[in-house]
């Protein structure tokens, strides 16, 4: 799926003919490649005073890591990334001199470089002026995200509940952030609390060891999740409906995993991917619920089959799955469960035509935050990724004026690619990622439209 | 990939079989898959056998997580082959996610050649000399070989031959106008002329099989393939393969009535009193497709955590002389299956299930009729009494040929795989060993026939 767009703007003649008409160019993003440095250049921490000593714990992280950590604003580096730690600010009046610090190198920003915030969740009983303060961060960064150039973004850890900064999960979100891994996530601010999460051995193959299930694997999105699972060293059960069995063949042979041929809104799906999971590959660690399909029509025209259809693969399979995963059909239940979910921004944002997959989605939003806690009882979590705008065979068939103007509007004035979605599932899936639970993560380039 | 044979094997699987001889161990069925068989012509009409066996291979090989594993064997083959396939199936396994260290041979029995492939592999296995082995076969018509006459043939040969510009010449100069007719395959028997249908007629004659029961083994065949697709029987063991989801030639609506409308094509030149009652609908349609069955010693699955379904207990093959003596062209499975049953200690009624390849609605009900046929057990199979008859509740239960299709040499695997899966599940229900009787006549007069038991 092409953006020959963004491709004439970074090249050749065309590169400098769209620099002298001053016309939008969107960045060729940085993607995860093994082996490559985790950010583009230096790593500039800066905090607000009262926050000194949680920016100095992230510096030895990061130094950890073997990045080049800085604590002063100079004008000699072309920065790889920002780092504002905001953890223990009390007042509005606190962040002042660290968000200008932050603004004074935001002109030798690398392409693709990074803004990241470290701050607290306001909370209830919190005082009016420390809410203030915190939740002020979440205006800025969303502001500070759109007017970042050159494939740079901007996203921000919220720690609840006490979660310390140097929390394994916290660290895990941050690495995502710093990385290329992150490269279509922008604008986001993802909530981080305390969890028991172990540190992976190797950062670049978080699922060594783990079984993973995706749904829908057969092509697209589904296919890219697999891949990536793979590649973070899960070991996959790729499942699609029986009629999709060719590409699914494909891709459980491109990542060494095994094919199940299943239709996911089957009564006992869930206990068909457990017993398939358990007796060829010893267990489940994650589930991605990927399978999804649309029948758009105006709602005024909208017939049963197309409202159903999308109901029963988009919401009702991932439920019933869900329950008999968890055990909550009163049947076995799989310990440690890390759930991920496809919602949408079409679930967030709505969009025309799709009254059914937009509660499909918006549903999905909503099972996600409510299995959280079920999930979690038993060491699991539940979490979705809303997608945006990606390049996919089907936004493809889309018409090209309409298409053009969909994949603009956003801050990377770009599509993002199905490996950004699957990046995202990645991180969430990981064992590191236990203190994010419940959330809804945007992979969207910061699409005008929504939160 | 693990050779290691674990010791006590021999013990163990004397135990597990019986009948089996000292020093041999079980060979059990993984599973199979093969791809939607479909009508010659139709979605397959640019697929190559190569093609259509390397998808069924990599079907096979996605389910089971197959990638990057020594296999010990691939066999399979093809009966309309092109003379470039001469490694047909060590080429499709090079085009496979398989270790391109997998060792692979073709092999051909005519119709008989799938369930061939598996017996040989079987064997291999049984005797410890693989731990794994993949039988199938694959077939086209669409892209059968046409080849040239044989005095194009004759000319080109001499010419390559030839060392001078003159002798080539002169090489060409030999070929008439009436040479540069290609020769369209035929499947044809050779000594006989008649092609298969034909012979088929004869017998069908004889036996005075009705065309109303012909119609109804065809209806069944319809029926039990289209409930079974319906009931997800073929999640695991169908692979889609360009775009098609399901055998094209499965009429789900099929009926007696419609059946019975069609005009009879084999056997319109019988002698009175006989009826042609062979048609379209009661005859299998030539077919393209593929199929693989993946089978191995239990501890290979073991070590693997894959499946067993069934154990390839024993098989026969037998031939009857259609050409000078006076048994029918697909007579030999019934010649086989008496044989492979009195070696076994078993009877028609130890079976739960009967696979009878549907070549015609009628090779069934001759079949059927000739075990039942006191006379004929005696003279012909040399039996103190018939072999007796079998309940046509058990018969082809997930339908068979006449609904499927028949692309020749993949039939033997989409049967084998079917009745492995079959026992299985009725032993699961049952708690109670199932047994599977699968009998496929070839051209040539040729039959194999082969016992499957759940494990």
């Amino acid at each position: 799926m092409t953006d020959s767009y963004t491709k004439a703007v970074n090249s050749g003649f065309t590169k400098t003919l769209a620099k002298k008409l001053g016309l939008p160019r969107p960045a060729i993003l940085r993607r995860f490649r093994a082996g490559d440095p985790l950010t583009v250049g230096p790593v500039l921490v800066v905090s607000d005073d009262a926050s000194t000593t949680d920016a100095d714990a992230l510096a030895k992280e990061l130094l950890g890591w073997g990045l080049d950590v800085r604590r002063q604003p100079t004008d000699d580096a072309r920065w790889g990334a920002v780092l504002l730690v905001l953890t223990e600010t009390q007042r509005p009046t606190d962040v002042s001199a660290a968000v200008l610090a932050t603004g004074s190198v935001l002109r030798r920003l690398a392409t693709n470089g990074r803004v990241v915030t470290v701050s607290r969740a306001a909370a209830d009983g919190d005082a009016p002026a420390l809410a203030a303060a915190r939740n002020g961060v979440d205006g800025f960064l969303r502001s500070l995200a759109k007017e970042l150039r050159a494939g740079a973004t901007g996203n921000g850890i919220v720690l609840t509940d006490g979660a310390a900064v140097d929390d394994t999960s916290a660290l895990a979100t941050l690495r995502f952030f710093l990385s290329a891994r992150s490269a279509y996530v922008d604008g986001q601010l993802l909530p981080v609390g305390p969890a028991d999460a172990e540190t992976p051995a190797d950062w670049d193959r978080p699922l060594a060891g783990k079984v993973a299930v995706v749904t829908g694997a057969a092509r697209g999105i589904g296919a890219a999740i697999a891949k990536t699972l793979a590649r973070d060293g899960a070991t996959v059960v790729c499942v699609d409906v029986p009629a999709a069995g060719e590409g699914l063949a494909r891709t459980a042979n491109a990542v060494g995993g095994t094919a199940l041929q299943l239709d996911v809104t089957a009564d006992d799906a869930g206990r068909r991917i457990l017993e398939h999971a358990r007796t060829r590959h010893g267990g489940l660690d994650v589930v991605v619920h990927n399978a999804g399909i649309l029948r758009d029509k105006l709602l005024a025209n909208m017939k049963p089959a197309q409202w159903d259809a999308v109901i029963a693969v988009n919401l009702e399979a991932q439920l019933r799955i869900n329950e008999q995963l968890l055990g909550l059909d009163g049947g076995d239940r799989v310990e440690g469960l890390r759930i991920v979910s496809l919602a949408s921004t079409s679930g967030i944002a709505g969009n025309k035509g799709q009254t059914n997959y937009g509660y499909s989605k918006a549903g999905v939003i909503g099972h996600t935050r409510a299995t959280a806690p079920l999930a979690a009882a038993h060491g699991g979590t539940a979490n979705a990724v809303a997608p945006g705008f990606i390049e996919t065979e089907m936004t493809a068939s889309i018409p090209f004026a309409t298409r053009e103007v969909a994949r603009r509007l956003n801050s990377l004035q770009q599509g993002g690619q199905p490996v950004d979605v699957a990046e995202a599932i990645v991180f969430l899936a990981s064992p590191a990622s236990a203190g994010v639970n419940g959330q809804v993560l945007r992979v969207c380039g910061q699409n005008l439209v929504g939160r | 990939m693990a050779t290691r044979k674990p010791s006590g094997t021999s013990r163990n699987t004397r135990e597990a079989n019986p009948s089996a001889p000292a020093g041999v161990r079980d060979a059990v069925i993984v599973g199979g898959n093969r791809i939607p068989f479909s009508r010659a012509g139709k979605k397959y009409a640019d697929a190559s056998n190569q093609e259509m066996f390397t998808a069924a291979l990599e079907g096979l090989v996605a389910r089971f997580g197959l990638q990057g594993e020594r296999i010990g064997e691939v066999v399979g083959g093809a009966v309309l082959k092109h003379s470039r396939d001469f490694n047909l199936v060590r080429e499709s396994v090079l085009g496979s996610s398989l270790s391109p260290q997998t060792p692979a041979f073709d092999l051909q029995q005519a119709c008989a050649t799938g369930l061939e492939a598996a017996i040989t592999v079987a064997n291999k296995i049984r005797l410890g000399q693989i731990e794994s082995g993949i039988a199938g076969g694959t077939d086209t018509v669409s892209d059968a070989p046409v080849a040239v006459s044989e005095g194009l043939r004759r000319a080109l040969l001499d010419a390559s031959h030839a060392k001078t510009l003159q002798a080539r010449l002169k090489a060409f100069a030999k070929i008439r106008p009436s040479d540069l007719k290609p020769l369209t395959p035929a499947t044809d028997e050779p000594r006989t002329g008649l092609s298969m249908g034909e012979h088929q007629a004869i017998t069908t004659a004889r036996w005075g099989i009705s065309r109303a029961a012909q119609d109804e083994v065809a209806l069944a065949s319809h029926q039990h393939l289209a409930a079974a697709w319906d009931a997800g029987f073929f999640d695991d063991l169908v692979t889609p393969f360009r775009g098609l989801t399901r055998d094209d030639n499965l009429r789900a609506d099929s009926s007696l009535e419609k059946l019975a409308k069609l005009k009879p094509v084999f056997g319109r030149g019988l002698a009175e009193p006989a009826e042609p009652t062979m048609t379209a609908g009661n005859s299998t349609p030539l077919t393209d497709g593929a199929s693989t069955v993946l089978l191995s010693s239990a501890e290979w699955a073991a070590e693997r955590d894959l499946p067993v379904l069934a154990r390839l207990v024993d098989a026969e093959t037998a031939a009857v002389d259609f050409v000078h003596g006076h048994d029918g062209l697909l007579m030999a499975p019934v010649h086989a299956v008496p044989r492979l049953l009195a070696r076994n200690g078993l009877t028609l009624d130890d079976f739960d299930f009967f696979e009878i390849h549907e070549a015609f609605a009628s090779t069934v009900l001759t079949t059927l009729a000739a075990w039942e046929d006191a006379d004929y057990c005696k003279t012909e199979l040399g039996l103190e009494a018939p072999l007796g008859s079998i309940d046509r509740e058990k018969l082809n239960v997930n339908g068979s040929s006449l609904a499927a299709g028949h692309p020749f040499a993949a039939t033997g695997g989409r049967i084998l795989a079917t009745a492995a899966k079959l026992v299985a599940a009725k032993a699961a229900e049952t708690g109670r060993p199932a047994r599977a009787l699968i009998s496929i006549c070839a051209a040539g007069g040729l039959g194999a026939t082969a016992v499957v038991e759940s494990v």
